[in-house]
């Protein structure tokens, strides 16, 4: 019995399918994320890992299975309502509000945290200014601590891939969630910003944050995460700590392919 | 120049003021008997401003949430239907049905908004516009609304015992109602409503992985909208003192998209910029008959081309950018 095991479940799969007419994406993935845990999903290209992410976060209904967080059934809600309550993410291919400042855009993250409605903003009452407020303070605090406060005013769209990606970071991070999925958020960063992001998500979980990620950069998974799971063809091939990972064929072969791909990757 | 910027940072309101000011003059004039403007300019005036704050709760909808209703003429008619009908038959005080007004055309465009939740682009217009072709029908056909007829003889507002018929009072009318909607209007875009109206228009998808309920926004957005069309509508039955239907049909509607689509999306000063040239140009091109829809068409064409946001529309905004391409992801990302 490991560390892991007396931590509690926060996110849970059972039996999760995902079928696109005859393409089965998703077949009977069973997970298990543990408060505290650095999840690492890795698998080819196609292997189902979004489609995952995104039945997690309702954006896809689940064809067959169940998923819980901490023991609540997330499959018939819908996105907003999961995104409300219980799971923040990123997305694959980034989905900023491109045309709006780095500020505005996590401004808007921070919905759920805050109550005013219309009657509030005309009157501007007490609940307003509140909300203003903390959302104003909440962004700014989040850009300090993600490096992104120098580009507060700057439109999204015109920062590099790598600083876009942390923009949907920080946007995510301000809904204050337990848990964050990040989809692939190293992909067009170069090594050193690959590096500072490892580092910086190793320190979100220091604080308290549990995580789920996707990601192709070995170095990055096999440095950061503490649990991976690996799907093939929809398929859960293998799970289990980055040091098994390494050693398991199958992993090897339906990952790597029989090359020499993975010894390079793995040192 | 540092001490102007900060002025104007600080006391946005003397700004404001200033040409709040500027706007009375021209009916303070005649007022006084200083200077004797045409009754008909002081009209124009008149329609500029209703048209301007019409387009604006078009704008509200169209440039701040990315729903394209083509409805605008319906809620409008909704308004003035209900202000012509409870003035002429119960009396009711103008500035009662003012909010009425508002509440009514809220209401209907709640029952449009709810059905298309789903629907985006092509098929939200389609409906919007079915709705004002049917709102239009039905004051042509029912009793209540004088059928063919319409309703004549609205009575004017009680306005301090003025005679609140002639233009150069009824233009204070106009611009209250018109700063009031930008003062409410800019207070909602300021907030965490205008922010998710916003989102919306810029990314469904990550709006609602942000938790915000798009479709309470959207239909909260469209009530809204519908709301200030319902009281411009309500504003508007008495100044022209007889309404029939035919002054709602959907040619309505499309001159004021016609406005926010030349004046400007999302943005306030927009929708302002667009009532001014159009209703200056429908009037000064009288002259050329129906060909004057043809100018209009051209200029709309041409808006589309070089400026999708129209003159003074959000640059900040997915409207200026139009279906930019995601540039291809490169990296480490590509190959597994
Ligand atoms: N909306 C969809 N409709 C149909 N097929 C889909 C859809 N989304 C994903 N797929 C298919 O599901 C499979 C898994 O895709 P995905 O989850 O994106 O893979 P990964 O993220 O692991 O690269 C792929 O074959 C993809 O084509
Ligand atoms: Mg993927």
């Amino acid at each position: 019995m490991s560390e892991r095991d007396n931590r509690p479940v926060l996110l849970e799969a059972q039996g999760v399918c995902k079928y696109f007419g005859g393409l089965k994406a998703v077949e009977n993935v069973d997970m298990q994320i543990r408060e505290g845990d650095i999840f690492g999903i890795i698998g080819p290209n196609g292997a189902g890992k979004t489609t995952f992410f995104n039945m997690c976060t309702g954006m896809y209904p689940v064809t067959k299975g169940k998923i819980l967080f901490e023991g609540n059934d997330l499959t018939k809600l819908n996105t907003e309502e999961i995104a409300e309550k219980y799971i923040a993410r990123t997305f694959q291919n980034i989905q900023l509000f491109r045309f709006m400042t780095v500020l505005e855009n996590v401004k808007i993250g921070c919905h759920v945290q805050t109550h005013s409605n219309l009657f509030d903003a005309i009157l501007h009452s007490r609940r307003y200014h509140d909300d203003e407020a903390y959302t104003t303070k909440k962004s700014l605090d989040i850009l300090k601590r993600i490096g992104l406060y120098e580009y507060r005013d700057v439109k999204a769209s015109n920062l590099s891939y790598g600083m876009q990606r942390k923009v949907e970071i920080a946007r995510a991070m301000a809904l204050d969630h337990k848990i964050l999925l990040l989809d692939e958020p190293a992909a067009g960063m170069n090594p050193q910003e690959t590096q500072s992001l490892m580092e910086f998500i190793k320190q979100l979980n220091a604080d308290g944050l549990t995580i789920a990620v996707i990601e192709h950069d070995m170095k990055f998974i096999m440095n950061s995460c503490n649990r991976i799971l690996v799907l093939n063809f929809g398929q859960k091939i293998f799970e289990g700590t980055p040091q098994e990972v390494k050693e398991n064929r199958e992993v090897q072969e339906a990952y790597f392919g029989k090359g020499m791909v993975a010894g390079e990757a793995l040192k | 120049m540092s001490t102007l910027k900060n002025l104007w940072q600080k006391k946005r309101w003397i700004f404001w003021l200033l040409i709040v000011a500027l706007l009375c003059v021209p009916p303070m004039l005649k007022i006084l008997g200083i200077y004797k403007i045409k009754a008909l300019y002081l009209r124009y005036a008149c329609n500029i401003m209703m048209y301007a704050t019409l387009a604006g709760s078009l704008n509200v909808i169209n440039g701040y949430s990315g729903q394209t209703c083509l409805g605008q003429a319906g809620f409008f008619a909704i308004g003035a239907y209900t202000c012509a009908i409870l003035s002429t038959r119960l009396g009711v005080s103008f500035w009662v049905l003012l909010p009425l007004c508002g509440l009514a055309s809220g209401l209907i465009g709640l029952l449009v908004s709810l059905p298309t939740l789903r629907l985006q682009g092509i098929y939200l217009s389609i409906v919007t516009l079915g709705a004002s072709e049917i709102i239009r029908i039905i004051a042509q056909t029912a009793s209540i609304t004088g059928g063919a007829m319409g309703i004549k003889g609205i009575p004017y507002p009680w306005l301090f015992g003025l005679d609140a018929f002639r233009p150069e009072y009824y233009y204070f009318i106009f611009l209250v109602l018109g700063i009031l909607f930008l003062f409410c209007t800019s207070r909602i875009l300021g907030s965490r409503v205008g922010r998710a109206w916003i989102s919306i228009r810029e990314d469904q998808v990550a709006a609602k992985s942000l938790g915000v309920r798009t479709s309470f926004y959207k239909s909260l957005n469209f009530v809204y909208g519908a709301f200030w069309a319902g009281v411009i509508g309500c504003a508007y039955a008495p100044f022209v003192n007889f309404i029939e239907s035919s002054q709602f049909t959907t040619d309505k509607g499309f001159d004021v998209l016609a406005m926010i689509v030349i004046g400007g999306q999302g943005t306030l000063i927009g929708p302002i910029i667009g009532s001014t040239i159009v209703t200056i140009l429908t009037e000064s091109l009288r002259f050329l008959g129906v060909w004057r829809y043809v100018i209009y068409a051209l200029i709309i064409i041409a808006m589309m081309w070089l400026r999708p946001q129209g003159i003074a529309g959000a640059t900040n905004s997915i409207l200026a950018g139009g279906k930019v391409k995601r540039k291809p992801q490169k990296g480490k990302g590509a190959k597994a």
